[in-house]
Protein backbone atom coordinates (compact mmCIF):
# COMPACT_ATOMS: atom_id res chain seq x y z
CA UNK A 1 0.00 0.00 0.00
CA UNK A 2 2.16 3.14 -1.11
CA UNK A 3 0.26 5.97 0.21
CA UNK A 4 1.69 8.80 -1.13
CA UNK A 5 2.06 11.70 1.17
CA UNK A 6 -1.14 13.32 2.69
CA UNK A 7 -2.88 15.55 0.58
CA UNK A 8 -3.34 19.28 0.75
CA UNK A 9 -6.37 19.94 3.71
CA UNK A 10 -8.48 22.65 2.27
CA UNK A 11 -11.26 24.58 3.72
CA UNK A 12 -14.91 24.79 1.82
CA UNK A 13 -16.64 27.56 1.95
CA UNK A 14 -20.83 27.36 0.04
CA UNK A 15 -22.64 30.27 -0.72
CA UNK A 16 -26.94 29.19 -0.10
CA UNK A 17 -29.60 29.61 -2.60
CA UNK A 18 -30.69 32.71 -1.35
CA UNK A 19 -27.74 35.01 -2.09
CA UNK A 20 -25.86 35.36 1.36
CA UNK A 21 -22.21 35.14 1.72
CA UNK A 22 -19.88 31.62 1.36
CA UNK A 23 -19.92 30.48 5.05
CA UNK A 24 -17.37 27.72 6.17
CA UNK A 25 -18.74 24.36 5.94
CA UNK A 26 -15.83 21.72 6.50
CA UNK A 27 -12.79 20.59 5.24
CA UNK A 28 -11.18 18.14 3.05
CA UNK A 29 -7.95 16.69 1.56
CA UNK A 30 -7.45 16.75 -1.88
CA UNK A 31 -4.56 16.25 -4.65
CA UNK A 32 -5.40 19.64 -6.30
CA UNK A 33 -7.98 22.18 -6.39
CA UNK A 34 -10.10 20.99 -9.27
CA UNK A 35 -10.43 17.25 -7.10
CA UNK A 36 -11.09 19.76 -3.85
CA UNK A 37 -13.91 21.14 -5.47
CA UNK A 38 -15.35 17.60 -7.15
CA UNK A 39 -15.28 16.40 -3.38
CA UNK A 40 -16.96 19.45 -1.97
CA UNK A 41 -20.08 18.88 -4.02
CA UNK A 42 -20.64 15.67 -3.35
CA UNK A 43 -19.47 15.82 0.60
CA UNK A 44 -21.06 19.40 1.23
CA UNK A 45 -23.79 19.94 -1.17
CA UNK A 46 -26.05 16.95 -1.10
CA UNK A 47 -29.12 17.95 -0.25
CA UNK A 48 -29.34 21.63 -2.61
CA UNK A 49 -27.24 23.27 0.12
CA UNK A 50 -25.55 25.78 -2.18
CA UNK A 51 -25.43 27.57 -5.33
CA UNK A 52 -21.48 28.49 -5.41
CA UNK A 53 -18.53 26.71 -3.70
CA UNK A 54 -15.01 28.37 -2.52
CA UNK A 55 -12.22 26.10 -1.85
CA UNK A 56 -8.87 27.07 -0.15
CA UNK A 57 -5.99 25.68 0.94
CA UNK A 58 -5.91 25.55 4.64
CA UNK A 59 -2.35 26.71 4.44
CA UNK A 60 -3.36 29.69 3.40
CA UNK A 61 -5.77 30.70 6.07
CA UNK A 62 -4.05 33.31 8.13
CA UNK A 63 -5.82 33.39 11.88
CA UNK A 64 -5.94 35.79 14.86
CA UNK A 65 -4.73 33.80 17.91
CA UNK A 66 -6.40 32.98 21.11
CA UNK A 67 -4.89 34.88 23.29
CA UNK A 68 -5.05 37.93 21.72
CA UNK A 69 -8.96 38.17 21.83
CA UNK A 70 -9.06 40.75 24.31
CA UNK A 71 -6.74 43.23 22.74
CA UNK A 72 -8.65 42.67 19.62
CA UNK A 73 -12.36 42.80 20.37
CA UNK A 74 -12.76 43.82 23.88
CA UNK A 75 -12.38 47.67 22.90
CA UNK A 76 -15.75 47.37 20.79
CA UNK A 77 -17.72 46.47 23.54
CA UNK A 78 -17.62 49.97 25.26
CA UNK A 79 -18.99 51.75 22.00
CA UNK A 80 -22.77 51.48 22.50
CA UNK A 81 -23.15 54.56 20.58
CA UNK A 82 -22.50 52.22 17.32
CA UNK A 83 -25.85 50.63 18.25
CA UNK A 84 -29.53 52.13 16.72
CA UNK A 85 -30.83 51.55 19.65
CA UNK A 86 -28.45 53.94 21.79
CA UNK A 87 -30.35 56.83 20.07
CA UNK A 88 -33.96 57.79 21.58
CA UNK A 89 -36.04 59.09 18.62
CA UNK A 90 -39.66 59.76 19.45
CA UNK A 91 -42.38 57.86 18.09
CA UNK A 92 -44.13 60.86 16.41
CA UNK A 93 -41.06 60.37 13.60
CA UNK A 94 -41.53 57.18 12.46
CA UNK A 95 -39.28 54.31 11.56
CA UNK A 96 -35.66 55.21 11.11
CA UNK B 1 3.30 22.43 38.90
CA UNK B 2 1.45 25.31 39.84
CA UNK B 3 0.75 27.00 36.38
CA UNK B 4 -0.69 23.48 35.16
CA UNK B 5 -3.23 23.02 37.70
CA UNK B 6 -3.95 26.78 37.35
CA UNK B 7 -4.37 26.24 33.56
CA UNK B 8 -6.33 22.91 33.86
CA UNK B 9 -8.67 24.68 36.67
CA UNK B 10 -9.51 27.80 34.46
CA UNK B 11 -10.22 25.06 31.33
CA UNK B 12 -12.37 23.15 34.05
CA UNK B 13 -14.45 26.34 34.26
CA UNK B 14 -14.38 27.78 31.18
CA UNK B 15 -16.26 24.34 29.88
CA UNK B 16 -18.34 24.14 32.75
CA UNK B 17 -19.28 27.63 31.74
CA UNK B 18 -20.90 26.55 28.28
CA UNK B 19 -17.78 27.36 26.37
CA UNK B 20 -16.25 26.19 23.18
CA UNK B 21 -12.94 25.16 23.00
CA UNK B 22 -11.44 25.62 19.88
CA UNK B 23 -8.39 24.33 18.17
CA UNK B 24 -6.10 26.75 19.17
CA UNK B 25 -6.82 27.30 22.82
CA UNK B 26 -4.67 25.44 25.29
CA UNK B 27 -6.34 22.33 26.70
CA UNK B 28 -4.92 19.40 29.46
CA UNK B 29 -2.98 16.51 27.09
CA UNK B 30 -6.14 14.07 28.41
CA UNK B 31 -8.65 16.19 27.04
CA UNK B 32 -6.97 15.98 23.53
CA UNK B 33 -5.86 12.04 23.65
CA UNK B 34 -9.80 11.40 24.66
CA UNK B 35 -11.15 13.46 21.99
CA UNK B 36 -8.60 12.45 19.97
CA UNK B 37 -9.66 8.36 20.49
CA UNK B 38 -13.74 9.02 20.39
CA UNK B 39 -13.65 11.22 17.41
CA UNK B 40 -11.75 8.77 14.93
CA UNK B 41 -13.12 5.61 17.07
CA UNK B 42 -16.77 7.58 15.91
CA UNK B 43 -15.21 8.28 12.38
CA UNK B 44 -14.42 4.29 11.75
CA UNK B 45 -18.15 3.33 12.52
CA UNK B 46 -19.21 5.91 10.23
CA UNK B 47 -17.35 4.03 7.52
CA UNK B 48 -17.31 0.74 8.94
CA UNK B 49 -21.22 0.98 9.16
CA UNK B 50 -21.40 1.42 5.87
CA UNK B 51 -20.32 -1.99 5.09
CA UNK B 52 -23.72 -4.00 6.31
CA UNK B 53 -25.89 -1.90 4.24
CA UNK B 54 -23.64 -1.68 1.24
CA UNK B 55 -24.36 -5.97 1.53
CA UNK B 56 -28.28 -4.76 0.21
CA UNK B 57 -27.47 -2.09 -2.19
CA UNK B 58 -27.33 -4.76 -5.51
CA UNK B 59 -30.32 -6.74 -4.16
CA UNK B 60 -32.59 -3.64 -2.82
CA UNK B 61 -36.10 -4.88 -4.01
CA UNK B 62 -37.36 -1.77 -5.77
CA UNK B 63 -35.49 1.11 -7.55
CA UNK B 64 -36.69 3.60 -4.97
CA UNK B 65 -35.31 1.23 -2.14
CA UNK B 66 -31.58 1.30 -3.74
CA UNK B 67 -31.72 5.12 -4.09
CA UNK B 68 -32.87 5.76 -0.91
CA UNK B 69 -30.22 2.87 0.32
CA UNK B 70 -27.26 4.65 -1.81
CA UNK B 71 -27.95 7.66 -0.55
CA UNK B 72 -27.80 7.04 2.73
CA UNK B 73 -24.90 4.72 2.63
CA UNK B 74 -23.18 7.65 0.88
CA UNK B 75 -24.05 10.13 4.17
CA UNK B 76 -22.22 7.96 6.13
CA UNK B 77 -18.91 8.11 4.41
CA UNK B 78 -19.69 12.04 4.48
CA UNK B 79 -20.00 11.44 8.35
CA UNK B 80 -16.86 9.85 8.31
CA UNK B 81 -15.21 12.29 6.24
CA UNK B 82 -16.36 15.29 8.75
CA UNK B 83 -15.15 13.28 11.80
CA UNK B 84 -11.53 12.83 10.93
CA UNK B 85 -11.36 16.60 9.60
CA UNK B 86 -12.69 16.97 13.09
CA UNK B 87 -9.89 14.94 14.55
CA UNK B 88 -7.49 16.40 12.17
CA UNK B 89 -7.74 19.83 14.00
CA UNK B 90 -6.20 17.83 17.02
CA UNK B 91 -2.63 17.13 15.44
CA UNK B 92 -3.42 13.93 14.30
CA UNK B 93 -3.71 13.32 10.70
CA UNK B 94 -6.09 10.99 8.52
CA UNK B 95 -4.01 8.78 7.18
CA UNK B 96 -2.40 8.11 11.01
CA UNK B 97 -6.01 7.28 11.85
CA UNK B 98 -6.95 4.73 8.79
CA UNK B 99 -4.02 3.42 8.91
CA UNK B 100 -4.50 2.17 12.45
CA UNK B 101 -7.71 1.08 11.51
CA UNK B 102 -6.65 -0.67 8.67
CA UNK B 103 -4.20 -2.03 11.67
CA UNK B 104 -6.56 -4.07 13.27
CA UNK B 105 -5.31 -0.79 16.20
CA UNK B 106 -8.50 1.32 16.68
CA UNK B 107 -11.67 0.39 17.67
CA UNK B 108 -15.34 1.38 16.28
CA UNK B 109 -18.30 0.37 17.15
CA UNK B 110 -19.62 -2.88 17.55
CA UNK B 111 -22.49 -2.75 16.29
CA UNK B 112 -21.43 -2.89 12.57
CA UNK B 113 -19.52 -6.46 13.50
CA UNK B 114 -23.02 -8.23 12.97
CA UNK B 115 -24.19 -9.79 9.53
CA UNK B 116 -27.27 -7.90 7.75
CA UNK B 117 -29.78 -11.33 6.76
CA UNK B 118 -32.44 -10.14 5.34
CA UNK B 119 -33.56 -7.25 3.99
CA UNK B 120 -35.74 -6.53 7.14
CA UNK B 121 -32.06 -6.06 8.63
CA UNK B 122 -32.17 -2.56 6.82
CA UNK B 123 -35.18 -1.58 8.18
CA UNK B 124 -33.86 -2.76 11.38
CA UNK B 125 -30.81 -0.92 11.07
CA UNK B 126 -32.42 2.34 10.48
CA UNK B 127 -34.86 2.48 12.45
CA UNK B 128 -32.45 1.08 15.64
CA UNK B 129 -28.92 1.80 15.03
CA UNK B 130 -29.30 4.55 13.28
CA UNK B 131 -31.80 5.65 15.77
CA UNK B 132 -29.42 4.91 18.61
CA UNK B 133 -26.55 6.67 16.72
CA UNK B 134 -28.89 9.48 16.94
CA UNK B 135 -29.35 9.57 20.30
CA UNK B 136 -26.12 9.74 21.16
CA UNK B 137 -25.34 12.31 18.69
CA UNK B 138 -27.85 14.93 19.45
CA UNK B 139 -26.11 15.28 22.77
CA UNK B 140 -22.59 15.84 20.88
CA UNK B 141 -24.17 18.42 19.49
CA UNK B 142 -23.41 20.66 22.50
CA UNK B 143 -19.94 18.84 23.31
CA UNK B 144 -17.57 21.30 24.66
CA UNK B 145 -15.31 20.69 21.43
CA UNK B 146 -16.12 22.81 18.96
CA UNK B 147 -14.96 21.12 15.42
CA UNK B 148 -16.93 18.21 16.96
CA UNK B 149 -19.80 20.06 17.85
CA UNK B 150 -20.39 21.50 14.68
CA UNK B 151 -19.39 18.18 12.56
CA UNK B 152 -22.73 16.18 14.51
CA UNK B 153 -24.63 19.38 14.00
CA UNK B 154 -23.91 18.51 10.37
CA UNK B 155 -24.58 15.16 10.85
CA UNK B 156 -27.87 15.38 12.74
CA UNK B 157 -29.50 17.21 10.34
CA UNK B 158 -28.82 14.32 7.64
CA UNK B 159 -29.11 11.55 10.20
CA UNK B 160 -32.91 12.25 10.95
CA UNK B 161 -33.83 10.78 7.25
CA UNK B 162 -31.61 7.42 7.87
CA UNK B 163 -34.20 6.31 10.73
CA UNK B 164 -37.33 7.42 9.44
CA UNK B 165 -36.27 5.16 5.66
CA UNK B 166 -35.25 2.61 7.98
CA UNK B 167 -39.15 2.72 10.17
CA UNK B 168 -40.71 3.15 6.87
CA UNK B 169 -39.23 -0.14 6.00
CA UNK B 170 -40.00 -1.89 8.98
CA UNK B 171 -43.74 -0.80 9.19
CA UNK B 172 -44.52 -2.05 4.89
CA UNK B 173 -42.82 -5.26 6.32
CA UNK B 174 -44.74 -5.41 9.34
CA UNK B 175 -47.95 -4.59 7.34
CA UNK B 176 -47.22 -6.94 4.61
CA UNK B 177 -48.33 -10.89 4.26
CA UNK B 178 -47.32 -13.66 7.28
CA UNK B 179 -43.95 -14.03 6.01
CA UNK B 180 -42.87 -10.49 5.61
CA UNK B 181 -43.89 -9.59 8.80
CA UNK B 182 -42.38 -12.46 10.08
CA UNK B 183 -39.12 -11.09 8.55
CA UNK B 184 -39.47 -7.90 9.88
CA UNK B 185 -39.87 -9.49 13.43
CA UNK B 186 -36.84 -11.42 13.44
CA UNK B 187 -34.90 -8.66 12.21
CA UNK B 188 -36.18 -6.99 15.23
CA UNK B 189 -35.16 -9.43 17.79
CA UNK B 190 -31.67 -9.87 16.44
CA UNK B 191 -30.67 -5.87 16.51
CA UNK B 192 -32.68 -5.04 19.56
CA UNK B 193 -29.78 -6.27 22.38
CA UNK B 194 -26.87 -4.93 20.40
CA UNK B 195 -28.66 -1.94 19.76
CA UNK B 196 -29.18 -1.29 23.66
CA UNK B 197 -25.12 -2.14 23.63
CA UNK B 198 -24.58 0.55 21.52
CA UNK B 199 -24.72 3.12 24.61
CA UNK B 200 -21.77 1.20 26.18
CA UNK B 201 -21.59 -0.44 29.55
CA UNK B 202 -23.95 0.93 32.67
CA UNK B 203 -22.45 4.39 34.55
CA UNK B 204 -21.00 2.26 37.51
CA UNK B 205 -18.43 0.21 34.92
CA UNK B 206 -17.46 3.19 32.59
CA UNK B 207 -14.59 4.74 34.41
CA UNK B 208 -14.27 7.94 32.07
CA UNK B 209 -17.98 8.13 32.36
CA UNK B 210 -17.03 10.54 34.94
CA UNK B 211 -14.26 12.49 33.24
CA UNK B 212 -15.52 12.95 30.16
CA UNK B 213 -18.85 14.59 32.16
CA UNK B 214 -17.05 17.13 33.70
CA UNK B 215 -14.77 17.79 30.35
CA UNK B 216 -18.34 18.35 28.64
CA UNK B 217 -17.62 16.22 26.15
CA UNK B 218 -20.61 13.58 26.56
CA UNK B 219 -23.53 15.26 28.68
CA UNK B 220 -25.39 12.50 29.45
CA UNK B 221 -25.02 9.03 31.15
CA UNK B 222 -25.11 5.61 28.96
CA UNK B 223 -27.88 4.80 31.16
CA UNK B 224 -29.81 7.87 30.88
CA UNK B 225 -29.55 7.80 27.10
CA UNK B 226 -30.46 4.32 26.90
CA UNK B 227 -33.10 4.85 28.62
CA UNK B 228 -34.51 7.46 26.48
CA UNK B 229 -34.23 5.59 23.42
CA UNK B 230 -35.82 2.72 25.23
CA UNK B 231 -38.83 4.82 26.08
CA UNK B 232 -38.97 6.58 22.83
CA UNK B 233 -38.91 2.79 20.27
CA UNK B 234 -40.79 0.88 22.40
CA UNK B 235 -44.42 2.94 21.45
CA UNK B 236 -43.05 2.65 17.64
CA UNK B 237 -42.62 -1.09 17.75
CA UNK B 238 -46.69 -1.11 19.50
CA UNK B 239 -47.48 0.68 16.37
CA UNK B 240 -46.59 -1.22 14.14
CA UNK B 241 -47.85 -4.41 16.21
CA UNK B 242 -44.02 -6.24 16.29
CA UNK B 243 -43.05 -7.01 20.07
CA UNK B 244 -39.62 -6.11 21.70
CA UNK B 245 -37.93 -9.24 22.55
CA UNK B 246 -37.79 -8.54 26.17
CA UNK B 247 -39.90 -10.32 28.75
CA UNK B 248 -39.32 -7.84 31.86
CA UNK B 249 -40.01 -4.92 29.59
CA UNK B 250 -42.70 -3.23 31.41
CA UNK B 251 -43.99 0.46 31.72
CA UNK B 252 -42.97 1.59 34.95
CA UNK B 253 -45.77 4.08 36.54
CA UNK B 254 -43.77 5.17 39.16
CA UNK B 255 -41.09 5.78 37.05
CA UNK B 256 -42.14 7.26 34.20
CA UNK B 257 -39.73 4.41 32.33
CA UNK B 258 -40.06 1.39 31.08
CA UNK B 259 -38.23 -1.18 32.71
CA UNK B 260 -36.39 -3.91 31.03
CA UNK B 261 -34.39 -6.98 31.22
CA UNK B 262 -30.37 -7.59 31.77
CA UNK B 263 -28.38 -6.68 28.94
CA UNK B 264 -25.92 -9.57 28.13
CA UNK B 265 -22.57 -7.46 28.79
CA UNK B 266 -20.27 -10.97 28.05
CA UNK B 267 -21.94 -10.94 24.55
CA UNK B 268 -20.77 -7.15 24.44
CA UNK B 269 -17.53 -7.65 25.65
CA UNK B 270 -16.65 -10.71 23.54
CA UNK B 271 -17.48 -8.70 20.00
CA UNK B 272 -15.37 -5.50 21.61
CA UNK B 273 -12.44 -8.28 22.20
CA UNK B 274 -12.86 -8.71 18.04
CA UNK B 275 -14.74 -12.22 18.26
CA UNK B 276 -18.04 -10.96 16.74
CA UNK B 277 -19.70 -12.51 14.27
CA UNK B 278 -18.31 -10.35 11.49
CA UNK B 279 -14.89 -8.56 13.15
CA UNK B 280 -12.49 -10.33 10.43
CA UNK B 281 -14.83 -9.71 7.73
CA UNK B 282 -15.16 -5.99 7.65
CA UNK B 283 -11.61 -5.17 8.51
CA UNK B 284 -10.82 -7.60 5.40
CA UNK B 285 -13.46 -5.53 3.53
CA UNK B 286 -11.66 -2.27 4.52
CA UNK B 287 -8.44 -3.38 3.66
CA UNK B 288 -9.56 -5.09 0.32
CA UNK B 289 -11.04 -1.51 -0.78
CA UNK B 290 -8.25 0.33 0.21
CA UNK B 291 -5.52 -1.47 -1.31
CA UNK B 292 -7.40 -1.64 -4.26
CA UNK B 293 -8.25 2.35 -4.70
CA UNK B 294 -4.22 2.76 -4.27
CA UNK B 295 -3.52 3.28 -7.81
CA UNK B 296 -6.76 6.00 -8.02
CA UNK B 297 -5.00 7.59 -5.39
CA UNK B 298 -1.42 7.67 -6.90
CA UNK B 299 -2.76 8.85 -10.23
CA UNK B 300 -4.52 11.70 -8.80
CA UNK B 301 -1.17 12.97 -7.10
CA UNK B 302 0.83 12.20 -10.14
CA UNK B 303 -2.11 14.13 -12.24
CA UNK B 304 -1.86 17.39 -9.28
CA UNK B 305 1.92 17.19 -9.53
CA UNK B 306 2.25 17.25 -13.91
CA UNK B 307 -0.51 20.08 -13.39
CA UNK B 308 1.18 22.25 -10.76
CA UNK B 309 4.61 22.05 -12.68
CA UNK B 310 2.64 23.45 -15.42
CA UNK B 311 1.03 25.95 -13.51
CA UNK B 312 2.73 26.66 -10.02
CA UNK B 313 0.15 28.21 -8.15
CA UNK B 314 -1.88 24.93 -8.41
CA UNK B 315 0.15 23.07 -5.75
CA UNK B 316 -0.02 23.60 -2.22
CA UNK B 317 1.60 22.26 0.63
CA UNK B 318 0.05 20.18 3.45
CA UNK B 319 -0.82 22.17 6.81
CA UNK B 320 -3.10 21.15 9.66
CA UNK B 321 -6.00 23.26 10.40
CA UNK B 322 -5.11 27.08 10.69
CA UNK B 323 -8.51 28.33 12.51
FE1 LIG C 1 -23.89 8.54 10.27
FE1 LIG D 1 -26.91 7.19 9.69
Amino acid sequence: MSTPDQWPLWEVFVRSKNGLSHKHSGSLHAPDAEMALKNARDVYTRRSEGTSIWVVPSSAIVASAPDEKEVLFAPSDDKVYRHPTFYEIPDEVGHM
Amino acid sequence: MAPTVDLEARFLAYVAAENKVEPKHWMPDAYRKTLVRQISQHAHSEVVGMLPEANWITRAPSLRAKLILLAKVQDEGGHGLYLYSAAETLGTSRDQMIDDLLAGKAKYSSIFNYPTLTWADMGAVGWLVDGAAIQNQVMLCRTSYGPYSRAMVRICKEESFHQRQGYEIMMHLARGTQEQKAMAQDALNRWWWPSLMMFGPSDDQSPNSAQSMAWRIKRKSNDDLRQEFIDKTVPQAEFIGLSIPDPDLKWNEERGHYDFGAIDWSEFFAVVAGNGPCNTERLEARRKAHAEGAWVREAASAYAAKQSARRPAAGLPAKPHAA
